[in-house]
């Protein structure tokens, strides 16, 4: 009985823990490259379950074509928000693009009440998706398999393209030393685009998966597992994406386990996380994975 | 160049000060401006967006008051206490509104009404619960019942209705709604004769319940009491099924949305909660002019829409017999309101400014709200009714 119900809340916190490390990849992968923490990441991650479920709810487009239009959509998202936002400061102090970054998050929640509105909306989880396994007396729902597996997908994806592609070259030369890299003949402004599209994209796939698992959309949603994500980077290694995913499931598994065996403390596992943050940027700010910049 | 900046300065103020002096001037004149505080946006999006359409369409029903024209003023509490206390004080300085209808919830109310209170403006809440709300204040109303009665009620249902003796809870710390209904559900439920085998806690914003009901699920309760919002319960209910957890669910009046039902789909099926409304059951002459008519422009009437418009008409119904727009005099009539035929139900504005009226029970079947039960504020056991609800 005991282990049971150790082993139900380990699979628990595995699946919450997975969403962070997911939507945690986007996060580090451009922190990684140019050193800009973008707020708007979880904003992002919002916008693409709205284009899912718009995909889905109105051009009745099967769920697949639906969840991968949802992603093209926010690379282009994340193309216009590097183009029209942090183009004009790239040359500015890094506080600037800090303070950038808070208002485009800003803009997509107020932009997204406006033309959403503020009333929560139902997503369609698939049916494949929303089906429950039981295994000797453990209830394993299909996404707690699933949401691992694309996360695994788009962590090798992304490992692929920055270790084994010239852009991916090009990124890492970026996150060493843009000024060098610019006069290599390397188009940085183009780079940093695909670095962006690629991060946005990987934010809607955790979006989706996020809204399948909860499935209520609204535009302000996209707040707390955006700082949740944050959480996860820090703790992983902020710019290490190995470590986001790690970073993800450590803080799952703690906060389900703080609230399964100390129901008491549940309203404090949002203070928790965040304590967890101020605790790794005071004795290991580099986080798990160390030092290491994404090579 | 000193000079200059003062010049600048000096056009600045002369605008400001200019800018509100239309408005208000206009607002002694000929309208009445009724100030609103609900959450448009946020986690309880749903009741605000609810209420303010219903209000609305009420003051299009009635839009002259005294022989002035109603001026309606939304400020968004954003779900947000912090925010709710910013909205009174704004309606009461800067838009110098007459009375106040809000907030949805118990907490935003709380945290507004101290404001309204202190500057005499009264405050009809459509659907604000707790009894705190409206506790030694004088100026706070409401046209819903309190959580005493409904906590009861559903506590009554649980044990003699549906027999359960074992219920578990999952409590939203940071909301005084459900802290205060649970409260009220398990003195009730243990008095006579039940047991709460498990509480657990959560929290405002929280979406994963998981390990609230796998330690509810070790428990082996017979019945769960989910006394939370829409997005919770709903979330929660599935979260619960996903677990092999299938027990009835009991809720409260916080659960009447279609978002519950929009994001719970299948999964929600089932739930029973008390509710202020249900359209099977309304039978008031002014029920009958404001159903149709809403229907026809919005589709299904919602339980929050109808606690909105009740809002408006009782507070209008008070101005009129007041013959003044001054805060106390609003405030007497308010007070001496007696059996106003709401949409919602006749009520008699009681002890404390809350409303005395009947609650209905409803479920939700085939993916819809279904009428139950209505219950009677003397307290009877819920009866279910096949014909017709009592007319009074």
């Amino acid at each position: 009985m005991e282990l049971t119900f150790f082993l139900q809340q380990m699979i628990n916190g595995v699946a919450l823990g997975s969403l962070y490390g997911l939507i945690a990849i986007g996060y580090t992968m451009v922190y990684g490259i140019i050193r800009l923490i973008n707020f708007a990441h979880g904003d992002v991650m919002m916008m693409g379950c709205y284009f899912a479920y718009f995909g889905i709810l109105m051009f009745s487009m099967p769920w697949w074509v639906s969840f991968a239009v949802a992603m093209v959509l926010t690379a282009v998202l994340g193309i216009t928000m590097d183009k029209g936002a942090y183009l004009p400061v790239r040359n500015a102090p890094r506080i600037s693009a800090l303070i950038t970054a808070i208002g485009v998050s800003f803009l997509l929640e107020n932009v997204g009440l406006v033309v959403f509105g503020g009333r929560p909306k139902g997503f369609a989880t698939p049916a494949m998706f929303s089906e429950v396994y039981e295994v000797a007396g453990l209830m394993v729902p299909a996404l707690v398999v699933w949401t691992p597996l694309l996360t695994l997908v788009i962590l090798s994806g992304v490992l692929f393209i920055i270790h084994r592609t010239k852009t991916g070259r090009a990124m890492r030369c970026i996150s060493l030393d843009m000024e060098t890299t610019r006069l290599m003949g390397v188009d940085v402004n183009r780079i940093i685009s695909v670095t962006f599209a690629v991060g946005s994209a990987a934010a809607a796939a955790g979006g989706i998966m996020w809204a399948m698992r909860y499935p209520e959309i609204n535009p302000l949603m996209g707040i707390i597992p955006g700082f949740k994500a944050f959480v996860a980077a820090v703790l992983g290694g902020i710019g290490n994406i190995t470590g986001a995913m790690l970073g993800g499931l450590l803080l799952g598994v703690a906060e389900i386990l703080l609230v399964a065996l100390m129901p008491e403390l549940a309203g404090y596992r949002d203070a928790v996380a965040f304590g967890l943050l101020i605790l790794i940027l005071l004795f290991r700010p580099t986080g798990l994975m160390g030092t290491k910049l994404p090579d | 160049m000193k000079m200059r900046h003062l010049v600048v300065a000096l056009l600045a103020l002369g605008l400001a000060a200019s800018m509100p002096a239309p408005a208000f001037s206009q607002a002694k004149s000929d309208t009445i401006k009724i100030g609103a505080f609900l959450p448009m946006t946020g986690g309880v999006a749903a009741y605000g967006q609810g209420s303010w359409q219903g209000a609305q369409f009420a003051r299009d029903m009635k839009p002259t008051i005294l022989g002035k024209k109603v001026e309606l003023v939304l400020v968004d509490d954003k779900s947000d206490k912090i925010e709710a206390a910013n909205a009174v004080t704004r309606l009461v300085e800067k838009e110098k509104v007459v009375a106040i209808i809000g907030s949805s919830i118990s907490g935003n109310t709380l945290a507004g009404g101290p404001i309204a209170e202190k500057a005499g403006v009264p405050i009809v809440s459509p659907t604000a619960t707790n009894p705190l709300v409206t506790q030694g204040k004088k100026y706070i109303f409401r046209v819903c019942f309190i959580d005493p009665f409904q906590g009861e009620m559903a506590a009554k249902y649980a044990y003699e209705t549906l027999k359960k003796r074992k219920a578990a809870l999952i409590i939203d710390k940071a909301q005084d709604y459900c802290v205060g209904l649970a409260d009220f559900f398990e003195k009730n439920f243990t008095r006579l004769g039940g047991q709460i085998v498990a509480k657990t806690y959560c929290q405002t914003g929280d979406k994963d319940f998981t390990a609230q009901m796998s330690a509810i699920k070790a428990k082996n309760p017979d019945v769960l009491y989910m006394p939370n919002y829409y997005t919770e319960v709903a979330l929660a209910m599935k979260q619960a099924k996903d677990l092999g957890l299938n027990v009835p669910v009991i809720s409260g009046d916080g659960a009447q949305d279609k978002a519950l039902l929009d994001i719970g789909k299948q999964y929600v099926e089932g739930l029973m909660f008390t509710g202020h409304f249900e359209k099977e059951a309304a039978n008031t002459p002014l029920a009958r002019q404001f159903i149709p008519a809403y229907e026809k422009k919005y589709g299904k009437v919602g339980t929050f829409d109808v606690m909105g418009a009740d809002a408006y008409f009782v507070l209008a119904d008070a101005i009129e017999r007041a013959k003044s727009t001054e805060g106390a005099k609003i405030r007497a009539a308010l007070a001496s309101t007696k059996n106003f035929k709401g949409i919602s139900g006749t009520m008699t504005i009681g002890e404390d400014g809350n409303a005395v009226k009947s609650l209905v029970i409803v479920q939700v079947r085939n993916g819809d709200f279904r009428y139950v039960a209505t219950v009677e504020p003397s307290g009877a056991k819920p009866e279910p009714k096949k014909a017709a609800p009592k007319k009074k």
